[in-house]
């Protein structure tokens, strides 16, 4: 099991998700086309221009009024994307699979990342339960979303520090990442491709089109 | 919980319009427009909105009900276009009585919540599609439908005939050459610098601004002229009924006149909706990238016409004045600082609102909401106690409203909320003040 969880599911979950993404890039170039305005009003100055005053922490009045949760929500999404790339125990495995070597995090930080992580998954699902305006738009799938997000993490910490015996704690670890890249691109996560779309979209409309700024 | 009052609205152009309507045609009508008018837009915004909720304090309509989750921009959406894709259609009577509610009274598609979405999606466009959904199953207030029917067979927003309208003009040129002597408004001049186009309602009932304008284009030496035909009005309710034939139709001939009278740009009055209708969203449907010749809106001619002496202050206002920033020229056209500089060299003593320039909340009275008329007034009023709040804080006696709907609506929420300013356009100030040389 360990070994089918170690080789071919990787693979399974790398076609899966980049092939996914894929997949939904190009219906999407296609769909775009149809919409008239998409492709005539993106600007790549004012999009950049709105996608930078989106991705500086604190670059616009929405995050200005709320500087905590815009601290969690920023740090929660760099952990979530930088812990996986750079820990140490997943660069092991590119280098014994592929020869591939690249720089990893020092264990205590990569442990704190990962507990950040945890942390904002609860902290969101915490927040969907007694915001009323998050708990109205609320359905099920949004509470699921965010457990798949925390499994491998909370799987994964619990494997590294060995509190529950580590092969059934690794492999149930890399089955719940594999299904997390696997429905990315078909879910809500897949917010992590649009968004940059989106804000540039928006940006374009009101910096380009409008003579204003979005944010 | 959306407020019950507003759900027990009755209005006959929504729910005699539905009471005609059966399943089928309701399934076939979602789903064409789903799968026909919509595409990419659509699509990504139903998949990217994570339900995070942030668009809600947003909204004017969210805060001023005092955090109702129902009046989220999110929870818009949810109610109208989610359901209708989710269902695929199959929706009810009781669903498009609430959704017509949420579309055409609760949203003005003011585009305030985009700015507050993490991901910039487009709420008001979504917003827009159920409009448009409803306009094709014949569901629309019952008021502003009627300003559409008059687009559609009059060509402008008020049932103006051809005959009132050259009526009117002399009126109001008469009536300026009592001012300024010599005061003409040029009809049909062809090759002229400007044509000069106004919203429905001005000849209506408010023909003084007219006579404003002929006077201050006189003082400024300009070289303007009126069309004397249909296409003299800017203005398309149409638009936001969700009648884009209709829209597309007012657009085109309005820009029609300007070619045929080979004008080089056209001047607009204080409107807001005007200015997205005949530089947005006419041009879109019509498959234009833009339009063939600019169009300035009024703030923007007066900024010209100060900034290069063309006019002149003589006088200033000295009571506390503050200034509303119109969605539609704000948001929809960055015109913030140049109202500004037009407001402080007509004023002694202004009080900027706050939030402002882009985060101005909406009047909800623009959108079309203030023209779904009468039935629905509580409910918008009940909806602009965060505005009422706003005004109230700058302690100003005047707000300065450049936008027709803004002033109507700003107007009914200092009668509402009893807060004894008054409302006035740029021009009436502008008559006040600048210097009107006499011969």
């Amino acid at each position: 099991m360990y070994e089918f969880v170690r080789g071919p599911l990787v693979w399974i979950a790398f076609i899966g998700f980049f092939g996914g993404l894929a997949y939904q890039l190009i219906t999407m170039a296609r769909l775009a086309k149809k919409d008239k305005v998409v492709y005539a009003t993106f600007d790549a100055k004012f999009g950049l221009r709105s996608l930078f005053h989106w991705v500086i922490p604190f670059g616009g009045r929405k995050m200005q009024l709320h500087p905590v949760y815009t601290l969690l929500s920023y740090a929660f999404h760099f952990c979530v994307i930088v812990t996986p790339l750079f820990l140490m125990g997943h660069a092991v495995l590119w280098q014994e699979s592929w020869g591939i070597r690249w720089w990893s995090l020092p264990e205590g930080l990569a442990d704190v990342m990962t507990l950040v992580v945890i942390f904002g998954c609860v902290f969101f699902i915490i927040r969907r339960l007694v915001r009323p305006e998050v708990r109205n738009v609320s359905y099920p799938s949004d509470f699921l979303l965010a457990l798949l997000v925390m499994a491998p993490f909370v799987t994964g910490f619990v494997a590294h520090q060995q509190w529950l015996p580590y092969k059934p704690m690794i492999i149930i670890h890399g089955l719940s990442g594999v299904l997390g890249l696997l429905v990315i691109p078909w879910t809500r996560l897949v917010h992590m491709l649009w968004f940059v779309f989106t804000r540039a979209y928006m940006g374009s409309e009101f910096g380009a089109v409008r003579h204003s700024r979005d944010w | 919980m959306a407020d019950l009052q507003d759900i027990a609205i009755i209005d006959p152009g929504v729910d005699d319009s539905i009471a005609k309507l059966t399943p089928e045609r309701i399934e076939k009508t979602i789903n064409r427009v789903l799968t026909q008018e919509c595409a990419a837009r659509l699509e990504v915004y139903l998949q990217t909105c994570v339900h995070c909720g942030l668009c809600a304090e947003s909204c004017q309509s969210y805060v001023s009900r005092n955090g109702d989750p129902d009046y989220a921009p999110v929870a818009k959406v949810k109610d109208t276009i989610w359901e209708m894709v989710r269902r695929k259609g199959k929706v009810d009577a009781e669903f498009l009585h609430n959704a017509a509610r949420i579309a055409f009274i609760d949203c003005g598609a003011c585009r305030r919540c985009s700015m507050y979405c993490p991901f910039g999606i487009d709420i008001s466009y979504l917003i827009m599609t159920v409009r448009r959904i409803l306009n094709l199953l014949g569901v629309v207030p019952q008021y502003l439908q009627d300003t559409t029917n008059s687009h559609a067979s009059t060509m402008n927003q008020m049932w103006v005939q051809q005959d009132d309208w050259i009526d009117t003009l002399m009126w109001q040129e008469e009536d300026a050459q009592a001012e300024l002597a010599g005061t003409r408004i040029p009809l049909d001049k062809e090759g002229a610098e400007i044509m000069y186009s106004i919203i429905g309602p001005e000849p209506k009932i408010l023909a003084q601004l007219i006579a404003n304008m002929a006077i201050i284009f006189k003082v400024a030496g300009a070289d303007w002229t009126m069309p004397s035909t249909d296409g003299w009005d800017n203005s398309n309710m149409a638009m936001y009924s969700g009648d884009f034939e209709t829209m597309g139709r007012v657009e085109r001939l309005h820009w029609e006149r300007a070619m045929q009278l080979k004008v080089k740009r056209i001047v607009m009055g204080e409107c807001g909706h005007a200015y997205r209708g005949a530089v947005y969203d006419g041009p879109r449907w019509l498959g234009w990238t833009k339009p063939p010749i600019p169009m300035v809106h009024a703030v923007e001619y007066y900024y010209d016409l100060l900034k290069s002496g063309r006019i002149k202050v003589a006088r200033k206002i000295e009571e506390p004045v503050t200034v509303q920033d119109p969605c539609n020229i704000v948001r929809g056209r960055g015109l913030h600082d140049k109202l500004r500089y037009v407001v402080n060299a007509l004023c002694e003593d202004f009080r900027d609102m706050d939030p402002r320039y882009e985060h101005n909340y909406c009047c909800q009275a623009g959108g079309g909401l203030i023209n779904c008329g009468p039935p629905w007034k509580l409910s918008r009023m009940k909806s602009n106690k965060v505005k009422a709040e706003q005004i109230a804080e700058t302690g100003a006696h005047t707000v300065i409203t450049p936008c027709h709907n803004c002033h109507s609506g700003i107007e009914d929420i200092i009668g509402h909320y009893k807060l004894g300013c008054h409302v006035s356009f740029i021009s009436e100030m502008l008559i006040k003040c600048i210097e009107i040389p006499q011969a």
